[in-house]
């Protein structure tokens, strides 16, 4: 199967300390990868250097490499802004930017040079449908999307994260803050969107990664302690801290 | 302690705390009872509109005056406007926290500066530069309005930066991970979102420059007429006051309290629809 992130040898600081320690994994396209863990075991800081979110704050620094199909991201010519047009990412806060629902969703293509106004329409459609919400906001897309419920919010943006076309979906703990029918929803629609996309879901809910997640890696204390395909880590793991986690011994 | 008690010290801080608002109250009392009547005997339309204004011969036309202050603060809106709040964005996204917190308050110290020092540089300095470049008598509404324009960038610099500052870290997260760059960030959203805020600072700043009196008078050359040219020397309510207070009497002094009544109005308007525009700012977040 083809890889669509092929990272090798990851070393992440932050202020000196080290955060991730020599993770090597590749992510094979079209399937969730849950990626679960214990606070502070490193998965935030994974997820956000693969669409190089954690340069933005100052104090970090990185070794190794992260390719994406074959390309370096951390090459020096490698343009961050086009690499986050092809790797969306949804954070665990549920946060709609300041502005109308239907804004919300045409910001990304609009920067993608989109301005064709039946497109840009018909993206809003099929992602807000996508996300499973277009029945419940297509009579309202002018109003401010931070009048949504956290659960509406959060699959507003996952659907303007879909409106941009991309090819890998980052999920940092998506449902943190959601009520369970919300959270059935992100999961409804993130099992039906790995078909064509490339998913990647950090999750503090073990159970979550057992539902959806195609292959599960567990990390710990920054290191990567085990990858492989869901059902067998969570029924036959090879390490014991693994084994600990998902059994809900600690964690 | 024990000699004054929990409810003597309570009694004492209201006491202080109502004699700073029961001053603002005599202030605007005192002002109001002598500026009022004149007003209702002259007539609003004569005061404001008439642009004769000779106290000897009993004419009280401020008209020359509103217009002088008006273009006043709008000059220095256009000058201190723009620079403030480029600067303010510069400080508050491009550059490093630490160095922010050395720079953000050097630039509000800009307001411990007497007005008498920045009157002083308008007249060495600016005033001579604006006759030999441009010609005019130097002493201008252009003199003026620069020199506001730099004496309201702290207000507006110093109120930009906290409203830019409020805006959540997680939008501009969320628009950069949408594939914007930074600059896009900044105008679409940042900006965006402080909006209320910045426009806040500019009114703040706005009624800073429509009530200065030192520095304009230096600068603005106090000749009472409507200015044609930027060029041209003008007078604004405020020095028009601080002239001819000190020997005016009767009728003519009335007639300068009113001109009070209509700056104390003109900036109350100012600073309230400010505070609504910050209030704005604090509901959505």
């Amino acid at each position: 199967m083809d890889a669509k992130f092929d990272i090798q040898d990851l070393n992440v600081y932050w202020d000196g300390n080290l955060l991730l320690k020599k993770v090597t994994l590749r992510i094979p396209s079209c399937q969730i990868l849950g990626v679960i863990g214990p606070a502070g075991s490193g998965k935030t800081t994974f997820i956000r250097s693969l669409d190089r979110m954690n340069e933005l704050e100052p104090g970090f620094k990185m070794e190794g490499r992260i390719l994406l199909d074959g390309e370096d991201i951390y090459a020096p010519g490698y343009d961050a802004v086009t690499l986050r047009k092809k790797v969306g990412m949804v954070f665990a806060l549920p946060v709609a930017l300041p502005m109308s629902i239907y804004e919300n969703i045409v910001y990304g293509p609009r920067l993608a040079g989109i301005r064709n106004h039946d497109q840009l329409g018909g993206l809003v459609e099929q992602s807000l449908q996508a996300a499973f919400m277009w029945d419940e906001v297509k009579d309202r897309l002018e109003m401010s999307g931070l009048r949504l419920s956290g659960g509406q919010q959060q699959r507003l943006c996952l659907a303007r994260v879909l409106a941009m076309e991309p090819e890998v979906i980052l999920l940092d703990e998506p449902c943190s803050g959601l009520d369970p029918i919300s959270t059935a929803k992100i999961e409804e629609a993130l099992t039906a969107l790995k078909k064509k996309y490339t998913i990647i879901l950090v999750t503090n809910n073990t159970k979550q990664a057992a539902r959806i997640a195609d292959q599960t890696a567990f990390f710990l204390m920054g290191e990567l302690i085990e990858i492989g395909p869901t059902d067998r880590i969570f029924t036959a793991p090879i390490h014991k801290q693994t084994d600990d986690y998902v059994t809900g011994r600690f964690g | 302690m024990s000699l004054i008690g929990e409810k003597g010290v309570r009694r004492i801080l209201s006491i202080t705390a109502f004699s700073a608002i029961s001053a603002l109250l005599l202030i605007a009392l005192f002002i109001l009872t002598e500026g009022l009547p004149f007003i209702f005997r002259y007539g609003l339309h004569d005061f404001l509109l008439e642009s004769d204004w000779d106290p000897q011969t009993g004419k009280f036309g401020i008209f020359p005056m509103v217009a002088a202050s008006l273009w006043v603060t709008f000059g220095a809106m256009v000058v201190g406007a723009p620079l403030g709040v480029a600067g303010a964005i510069f400080l508050s996204e491009f550059v490093p926290k630490s160095v922010m917190r050395v720079v953000k308050p050097t630039i509000e110290l800009l307001a411990a500066i007497p007005s008498v020092v920045y009157g002083f540089i308008g007249v060495m300095v600016l005033a001579p530069l604006i006759r030999t470049q441009l010609g005019g008598p130097g002493l201008s509404l252009l003199a003026a309005s620069i020199i506001l324009g730099i004496m309201i960038l702290p207000t507006v610099i110093s109120i930009s930066i906290d409203s830019i500052q409020a805006v959540p870290q997680s939008y501009r997260e969320g628009s950069l991970a949408l594939g914007a760059t930074t600059w896009q960030t900044i105008h679409m959203v940042t900006v965006k979102a402080a909006k209320s805020g910045i426009i806040a600072s500019i009114i703040l700043g706005m009624g800073r420059a429509i009530g200065e009196t030192m520095a304009v008078i230096m600068v603005a050359g106090n000749s009472v007429r409507i200015p044609e040219s930027p060029l041209d020397s003008v007078r604004s309510l405020t020095a028009n006051i601080a002239l001819e207070m000190s020997y005016a009497t009767g009728l003519h002094r009335q007639a300068l309290f009113a001109t009070g009544v209509i700056l104390f109005v003109g900036i109350i308007i100012l600073n309230s629809i400010a505070i609504v525009a910050l209030r704005k700012r604090v509901y959505k977040k």
